[in-house]
């Protein structure tokens, strides 16, 4: 299979250049703004790969980035763990559970497979309510300044910094960026585009459709939970409104938005849905009403995402 | 002549519907064996009980010493079957080689298949960088077929693969056809068009209603145009 041409290497290392420049350039407040926005990216890239370019619609990635956000958070607070082992629990969470509820719900399909991971993030949120001896609940844990401290070859970097933390974000985005980049142009990003359009096409080839399904669900949940797992980490709070709908929603939206099965679309996505309720939100208090707007003409200039949509009609070759 | 795959008493379902009725027959090693009914008659689903995509509830389907009714539908191609779907069923937004390429990563093939079937069929050589969705019906076809080579089946089935081809298309999917049989696959072949059954099968199994009636040797069925106005209502 074809392997990720040289226009879209330079272009994902453009965006890279461009993002790392922004954080010498960026005021105080927009800094961290974008240091929060490249974290959620990295979970709308994972929620990409499944419902982008496996087409999986699920209801439910909540569970995976509150599995790394409480994997970190809680083995900091309660163990008192460094940063390293708490984000590789937060790592083993997200894909554990993301095996185990894609072996449950791939079972089913289309609505059927939407209402199970709804109902497997709800059970997830309500349990991260109903121990609140451990987790708080709602109101959350807030993790101690000391043990926010990455320790890279021996140099310690403080995380409540906001440059560290914004470089931090930026390097977990990178990674993920190429990684997803390679990914979905190798044989099984192909394999997975293909069971999206005609699983039974695939299946009369020989395809082991399920196993290739359970292993993009697997992928997507161990993207998902690092971005939960560096956002305990970098912002310091591990809290229940993580694991509720709304933020199994807003992935979706933000694909939707971006470009779903485009590389670059869940930065894009996610980068404008906060801008346009940031700028919104200062004029009004009736911000949702603007961003609705703002979707309708997205939606209807831009059908298939703004990265889909400059792919299909003016740049093929974006990735 | 020993049986490239073997049909026994296969019941099955769409639903509470019977389709097929202890429905049995032989394929031949390298022989074409046409299945020719009516609308309806069970052919397609036939095929795709063979493959695993419609369940068998009864009955056995043998390649050798394997029940493919034991297997799940994505086992079955590996054990050497391969499947051109009616419509053939291409990626249509990917290439011509992206196509090829997903029918060889199914079975871990490399470029030596893909060499072996682009002599076979050399028409795609030049249409390899081509969206398959683009490609003439008779293009589309040639590819489909292409496809199921890479997977380098001994059994092929193809199911009405001239439909709505021009006539210098139809003999060329035909010649491939036979073209396939002199390599030793074993094709069963479903088909409409009562010519195209007579001059590249080998033998015919008449369908009606999910049932096998009749199997004869296409010598027998050019000397009795009887049978087939009896099963499928022309000729």
């Amino acid at each position: 299979m074809s392997r990720i041409d040289g226009k879209s290497l330079w272009l994902h290392w453009a965006v890279l250049i461009v993002l790392f420049a922004l954080n010498f350039l960026l005021p105080e407040y927009h800094r961290g703004v974008v240091t929060r926005v490249l974290l959620l990216a990295v979970f709308a890239m994972g929620y990409n790969l499944t419902f982008g370019y496996t087409g999986l619609l699920s209801l439910g990635h909540a569970m995976f980035f509150a599995a790394g956000l409480y994997g970190a958070g809680l083995t900091i607070y309660h163990l008192g763990w460094s940063v390293w082992p708490a984000f590789g629990a937060g790592l083993l969470a997200g894909i554990v559970l993301a095996v185990v509820v894609g072996f449950l719900a791939l079972r089913t399909a289309g609505v059927a497979f939407m209402i199970v991971t709804l109902m497997f993030s709800q059970v997830f949120y309500l349990t991260t309510l109903y121990f609140t001896t451990y987790t708080r609940g709602e109101e959350g844990l807030v993790l101690p300044v000391p043990a926010r401290t990455l320790t890279v070859a021996g140099a310690e970097f403080g995380l409540t910094d906001p440059g560290t933390r914004y470089m931090t974000a930026l390097a977990l985005f990178a990674v993920v960026l190429i990684a997803t980049a390679f990914l979905v142009r190798s044989s099984f990003g192909r394999t997975l585009l293909a069971i999206r359009e005609n699983e039974e096409r695939m299946r009369m080839l020989g395809y082991d459709v399920f196993a290739n399904k359970l292993a993009s669900m697997a992928i997507s949940g161990l993207i998902s939970a690092a971005a939960g797992a560096a956002y305990a980490v970098l912002f310091g709070y591990v809290g229940s409104g993580f694991a509720s709908i709304q933020y199994s929603i807003l992935p979706l939206l933000w694909v939707l938005l971006g470009g779903a099965a485009t590389t670059l679309g869940p930065l894009i996505g996610t980068l404008l849905t906060f801008y346009v309720i940031d700028t919104a939100s200062s004029y009004t208090s009736a911000y949702m009403l603007l961003l609705g707007i703002v979707l309708i003409l997205l939606i209807l200039y831009f059908p298939r995402g703004i990265a889909g949509t400059v792919r299909e009609r003016w740049l093929p070759w974006l990735p | 002549m020993t049986a490239a795959l073997t049909l026994r008493q296969v019941d099955c379902f769409y639903g509470d519907v019977q389709v097929l009725h202890a429905f049995s027959f032989d394929l031949r090693e390298g022989e074409v064996h046409c299945l020719l009914g009516r609308n309806g008659a069970g052919k397609t689903t036939t095929l795709k009980t063979i493959m695993g995509l419609v369940p068998a509830h009864a009955g056995s389907i043998m390649k050798g010493e394997t029940d493919l009714t034991r297997l799940a539908a994505h086992a079955i191609p590996r054990t050497g079957i391969a499947y051109v779907p009616q419509g053939r069923q291409l990626f249509t937004d990917l290439t011509v080689a992206e196509n090829l390429e997903i029918g060889l990563m199914a079975r871990g093939k490399g470029s030596a298949t893909r060499e072996r079937v682009l002599e076979f069929l050399p028409a795609l050589k030049d249409r390899l960088r081509q969206r398959s969705g683009t490609l003439s019906g008779g293009e589309q076809q040639m590819l489909a077929i292409a496809r199921a080579l890479c997977l380098e089946p001994d059994v092929l089935l193809l199911d009405e693969p001239t439909e709505g081809l021009m006539p210098s298309m139809i003999a060329r999917i035909q010649d491939s056809v036979a073209a396939l049989r002199n390599q030793g696959v074993s094709t069963v072949l479903v088909e409409q068009r009562v010519n195209a059954v007579l001059s590249v099968a080998d033998r015919v199994s008449f369908m009606e209603n999910g049932r096998n009636r009749e199997t004869v040797d296409v010598e027998r069925l050019r000397g009795d145009p009887a049978l087939v106005r009896r099963y499928v209502g022309v000729g």
